[in-house]
């Protein structure tokens, strides 16, 4: 066991936790915050992106010990129901989601991608959420989302 | 995954310090934490390389050199690296995705040497040297094997050199879901004449191609390519491609990073 200390969508969190225990587990399970989704077990998909230090990561594929002292921001830090981040207002108005299993992590990955590239083109956005799969909505409207919540985040 | 225990080294030294009691370095985790979920790994403990001060790029005047826990992203985009081998930037750049690209590192990638991996070529097709916390070793004397290397027991990379050379590009062709190289093929012309090296195909990982590099001392163009031979017989096959569809990208490959350069 090992006592981490990081800063948890902006509050400071405290826990002792087995070695192994990966930080989507301590997101999930320790935290109980459920929003960042598991949905394989080879870090393929993408639906446990979560912010580490402002940079987009897969929880899944980290130690909840290696985020010792970090920032960790999960999808119920960016907004909340009544009042949405611009992404997945953005994601709401252009049907950029089927089941929404995958949401959390696409939203997540695409707020990084526009903090680095304000303004994607189509390409861009598709090459920068690579590491997300989707198994719904082909792809189509979450490219238009993102393309729209870069628009909003901008303005 | 199975129970571990995780320490996180402050130095080079604590970190071999604990491999030689048995320790598994952890660097990105990108290859190693997956591999411990699938329970193939079960380390007893594992050795967080992240404070050991191995990350950052230098321009040495005929080199850059890459600390061993620098980030893919951080490769991607480095100015240095841009403006010195641009070659490498955008290999770097295409490892992966972007949230691998944010935990990967160089170190982990070379000591890992796996046989689709990406760095691998960049090392060797730019005969680069590997710096450990014992020697440093010429690409040419690193890469050993499918998954093996020459780093001993108790030997750990600290950063990786790269030459400049005069052009160098890096062609792959990605598998469509996983992204690792089916096939990749760094070329790089410098004044010791010109270095081929293929990712993603070699039976026994990483290897230069001698009859190419050859044909294109002579004539460095795509099209001296056509007559040299690829063979087949110690070339990857699997259910993604067969070993004389390798062959055929191998060429292909080459081809088009000759015209790329």
């Amino acid at each position: 066991m090992t006592n981490v200390n990081l800063t948890l969508n902006g509050k400071a969190v405290s826990a002792d936790v087995p070695d192994n225990t990966l930080l989507v587990s301590f997101i999930r399970e320790t935290m109980a915050l459920t929003g960042t989704h598991v949905g394989c077990d080879t870090s393929q998909c993408g639906a446990c992106v979560v912010h580490v230090n402002g940079e987009s990561v897969k929880s899944c594929t980290m130690l909840a010990v290696a985020a010792e002292g970090a920032e960790v921001t999960t999808i119920e830090g960016i907004g909340s129901a009544e009042s949405l981040h611009p992404m997945q207002q953005a994601f709401h108005e252009n049907h950029g989601l089927q089941c929404g299993f995958c949401t959390p992590g696409m939203v997540m990955s695409a707020i990084e991608l526009v903090e680095k590239n304000p303004n994607p083109s189509e390409q861009d956005v598709r090459e920068g959420l690579e590491g997300n799969i989707c198994r719904c909505t082909g792809y189509h409207n979450i490219v238009k989302s993102v393309q729209a919540g870069a628009q909003k985040m901008g303005g | 995954m199975y129970q571990t225990n995780y320490v996180k080294a402050a130095s080079t030294d604590e970190a071999v310090g604990h491999m030689s009691s048995g320790g598994q370095l952890l660097a990105g985790g990108m290859t190693l934490i997956p591999t411990m979920k699938q329970r193939l790994a079960s380390p007893e403990t594992v050795v967080d390389l992240a404070g050991c001060g191995l990350s950052g790029i230098e321009d040495t005047g005929d080199a850059i050199r890459i600390g061993a826990m620098t980030r893919h992203v951080d490769v991607a985009e480095s100015a240095v690296v841009q403006g010195a081998i641009p070659a490498l930037a955008a290999l770097a750049g295409g490892i992966g995705d972007r949230q691998v690209r944010n935990r990967g590192t160089i170190g982990g990638s070379v000591a890992n040497n796996d046989p689709s991996a990406c760095y691998p070529a960049a090392v060797l097709g730019l005969g680069g040297t590997v710096h450990t916390n014992k020697r440093d070793i010429a690409a040419d004397d690193f890469f050993t094997g499918m998954f093996e290397t020459a780093l001993d027991e108790d030997e750990m990379i600290t950063a990786v050199s790269f030459p400049k050379v005069a052009k160098a590009a890096y062609l792959k062709f990605p598998n469509p879901a996983s992204r690792y190289a089916m096939v990749g093929v760094f070329v790089a012309a410098g004044g010791d004449g010109t270095r081929v090296a293929v990712t993603g195909a070699g039976s026994d990982g990483v290897f230069r191609h001698g009859g190419m590099e050859s044909a294109l001392d002579g004539d460095f163009s795509a099209s001296a390519l056509d007559g040299v031979a690829v063979d087949s017989s110690d070339l990857i096959g699997d259910i993604h491609a067969a070993p004389d569809y390798r062959a055929h990208l191998v060429r292909e490959m080459a081809k088009r990073a000759v015209d790329a350069c």
